[in-house]
């Protein structure tokens, strides 16, 4: 090897004095106008690590170098967020103490609450009514027109804010008696009046002699709370037995099972959780879901299941 | 005539040029400062129509923004404008929304076949004549040319020493280059907000950031590419010289000194024959008339952005020296090796690349042009819930949820009637509207709004998990706008 690098004839261009199989490295020189970009870079990345956060871990500056500009990722998504928070509190002020049709009469401001419900109902609801409120066995489906307690806005709004069988003074509350665990009636007892709950439900799965004496121990127990043709009753949280949804299932095994033990789910207040426009979001948003009932036709009876 | 005076001849009257060229690979070296080159003007008929070129070029770039296309009291008056912040791009009668982007995709596929297209028949007359870097380049050296003189001047100029009269010529430039560029900037802007208004509030601060930074890249880019940098650009910075070497073929027309016709050169005195040597008397005309510093005699060469500048500077000699023009020519690699081995030339344009490029170019331009005559001002799109699929009622109806998005196009607010169409009876609600017997949806002008309707199936109706429907939307003008959508009633299959 000579110590005088090697020339490329083709090129003119020196070879680095690498070889692989025959084939040589020319160790062609960048631009010149590049190199400039280079320095430029290392110059700006200098100026960089001096003016923002740059060295991590070093003793006496918190774990890392703060910059003279003092930026940080931190503060500006906490500024963003306010900014975002800014943004909305219009809305969310004239939500508060709003009625449905103030909502209702504004686009902006409707499609707004029902953007801010949903975002609610996904942080707060949908553990038990599920991500799009179709609900599940014990938790009613939001999208239907079977209410327990109502499904005029007020009624939404009102459930919402002191929930059902909750710690709160207001809160609604009824009580289905547990017939089978607390011995009011025998299993024999239970099993007429399921085959007669059945049967008022439109089913077929029952024992029509059974179904009739069931009908006597229904006129005695049940009548009170689901009413004489068992089409339950809203102000007591009663449900219609004569429709085709069942919180609790629609088999006959199902029925009977309930009546056995007597469902009380319960349904939190979110009166001191959540603050009033997002109370009045989230009832503008559940009204929405396609169940609502317009206050005018409730009186009808249209929700009276 | 002395022997050092015909040293400095080519032929009889036609001095030889010392222009060297700095960028053939024996010169080029990279770590090498830039070495300027000094294009020589020349005159031609090349010249002629680069000079057309960029006035209308340029002409085009600055004018534009300032005309004007009335299009109703919701939207901007701009003939051509790219609205980033309205999301739409308007270009006389055709307003893009950001859905129908293909359009843009589509015009930037139909410019890249038409450079193929092009660069397979006459090479690079992209870079020769059109492209911004060279349309820009050759308006600085135009100035330069004013200040300094032309290229011997020039040459002169840079080594004389600092004086009054070489102040203020390289001044006098620099600062016309700096209002060329801050123009070139200026007029950018103009394209992404309203040209007028941009103008009155540019100079008071009124302006948005976004705005000052785009001049203020421009500005420095237009000064710096096309006033320091220039061939340095074409060379080491653009893709393009790299392409081209695929896009070209022996059958392309590309400027090429005919070395058939050519060789042997040298200096020619009055007397001599032309018998038995070529035309090229080795004035370097061409390498000095070259902006980028080559020397096409030595055959294509990626540098090479294709100006024919050299052709006029030939041209002119040849005329001189009482030779046929054309030793410098638009010619093809074939025609060249013919020549040598003494064939007439022949022309093949039409060949298999031709024809795919200009195919595909019909072919995308017959696509676009029918999807912009047939784009609606009215559109739909429907989408149905699916969490949850659909919601058992009381009385055992099915009810299935819907968002449709309804685009109103028009500049006149309209109110559309909703239809639906299918086997089996359905019946319509629309979330927060009126309880009348038709369903009413109030669109803005040129604005979306979303609408979410509940379809309820009765339960004697259903039949099969599925129900396909026609969705209908109908303006007072009578235009239609249909979407399909499907009904799911939860029974079994």
């Amino acid at each position: 090897m000579s110590d005088r690098p090697e020339i490329d004839e083709e090129t003119g261009t020196e070879t680095t004095g690498h070889e692989w199989d025959g084939i040589k490295e020319l160790d062609t020189p960048l631009p010149r106008w590049w190199l400039y970009v280079f320095y430029a870079c290392v110059a700006y990345s200098v100026i960089y690590m001096i003016l923002m956060p740059a060295w991590p871990a070093l003793p006496g500056f918190q774990g890392f170098t703060p910059g003279l500009v003092g930026n940080s990722e931190r503060a500006n998504v906490a500024v963003a967020m306010s900014d975002l928070q800014d943004s909305r509190s219009e809305f969310y002020a004239r939500l508060d103490g709003a009625s449905i049709s103030d909502i209702q009469a504004d686009d902006d401001l409707f499609n707004f609450t029902l953007a801010a419900g949903r975002s609610a109902f996904g942080d707060n609801c949908a553990t038990c009514h599920g991500s799009g409120a179709q609900g599940a066995n014990g938790y009613p489906n939001l999208n239907d027109d079977v209410w327990l307690w109502g499904g005029t806005y007020d009624d939404i709004h009102t459930t919402l804010e002191y929930g059902i069988r909750a710690e709160h003074p207001d809160t609604r509350f009824s009580q289905m008696p547990a017939y089978g665990r607390d011995e009011l009636l025998t299993r024999t007892e239970i099993r007429e009046l399921r085959d007669f709950v059945v049967r008022i439900s439109g089913g077929s799965a029952f024992d029509a002699a059974a179904a009739s004496r069931g009908a006597a121990i229904f006129d005695m127990q049940c009548t009170s709370c689901h009413g004489a043709n068992g089409q339950g009753d809203q102000t007591q949280g009663a449900p219609n037995l004569t429709d085709r949804e069942w919180l609790y299932g629609g088999s006959p095994e199902q029925i009977e099972a309930s009546i056995y033990r007597g469902p009380a789910g319960v349904m939190p207040a979110w009166d001191e959780r959540l603050d009033n426009a997002t109370i009045a979001a989230l009832s503008t948003y559940v009204f929405s879901l396609g169940g609502g009932v317009e206050a005018d036709t409730a009186e009808n009876g249209a929700g009276g299941q | 005539m002395n022997e050092h005076a015909d040293h400095h001849m080519a032929a009889p009257g036609i001095r030889r040029s010392k222009a060297k060229a700095v960028n053939d690979p024996e010169h080029r070296e990279l770590y090498k400062k830039r070495e300027p080159i000094y294009p020589k003007l020349v005159h031609g008929k090349f010249r002629f129509a680069k000079w057309i070129i960029l006035a209308l070029t340029l002409g085009v770039y600055y004018f534009v923004p300032f005309l004007r296309w009335p299009r109703g009291l919701d939207s901007p008056d701009q003939a051509v404008l790219i609205d980033f912040a309205g999301r739409r791009f308007y270009f006389f009668w055709i307003e893009i929304w950001p859905q129908e982007i293909y359009f843009v995709t589509g015009l930037l596929i139909m410019a890249a076949l038409a450079l193929f297209l092009a660069s397979a028949l006459f090479g690079r007359v992209w870079c020769g004549y059109a492209c911004p870097q060279t349309v820009w380049t050759d308006l600085f050296i135009a100035v330069e040319r004013i200040f300094e003189g032309d290229r011997n001047a020039r040459i002169k100029l840079d080594r004389a020493p600092w004086s009054f009269n070489k102040a203020w010529r390289k001044i006098g430039k620099h600062v016309i280059w700096l209002i060329i560029a801050a123009a070139t900037g200026g007029a950018w802007i103009l394209y992404f907000h309203d040209a007028f208004d941009v103008l009155s509030h540019f100079f008071t601060g009124g302006s948005p950031m976004s705005a000052y930074l785009f001049f203020g890249i421009l500005t420095f880019t237009t000064y710096t590419l096309a006033g320091t940098m220039r061939e340095q650009v074409c060379i080491y910075m653009c893709p393009w010289p790299r392409i081209q070497a695929a896009m070209t073929d022996m059958e392309a027309l590309n400027v090429a000194y005919r070395v058939d016709r050519g060789e042997p050169r040298g200096p020619h005195k009055k007397a001599d024959t032309w018998d038995g040597r070529g035309d090229c008397i080795d004035c370097k005309a061409c390498v000095a008339a070259c902006p980028m510093g080559i020397d096409i005699r030595q055959g294509s060469q990626l540098e090479c952005i294709q100006c024919a500048l050299c052709i006029d500077a030939c041209d002119d000699i040849m005329k001189k020296v009482d030779r046929p023009t054309g030793l410098i020519a638009y010619e093809t690699d074939e025609n060249i090796h013919r020549g040598q081995i003494g064939e007439p030339p022949r022309y093949k344009l039409i060949r298999p690349r031709v024809i795919f490029y200009a195919a595909a170019l019909a072919i995308v331009s017959a696509v676009m042009l029918v999807a912009l005559t047939s784009r609606t001002v009215l559109d739909l799109n429907i989408q149905r819930d699916r969490n949850p699929n659909f919601v058992q009622l009381a009385d055992g109806s099915v009810r299935n949820g819907y968002t449709l998005t309804v685009i109103n196009k028009t500049h006149d607010p309209q109110t559309y009637r909703l239809e639906i169409e299918g086997d089996v009876p359905v019946s319509v609600r629309l979330l927060n509207g009126d309880s009348t017997d038709t369903i009413d949806l109030p669109v803005a002008p040129v604005s979306t709004r979303d609408f979410r309707v509940f379809l309820t199936i009765p339960p004697e109706a259903i039949t099969r998990p599925g129900e396909t429907l026609e969705f209908r939307i109908i303006a007072e003008s009578g235009d239609v706008a249909t979407a399909r959508g499907v009904l799911q009633t939860g029974a079994e299959r």
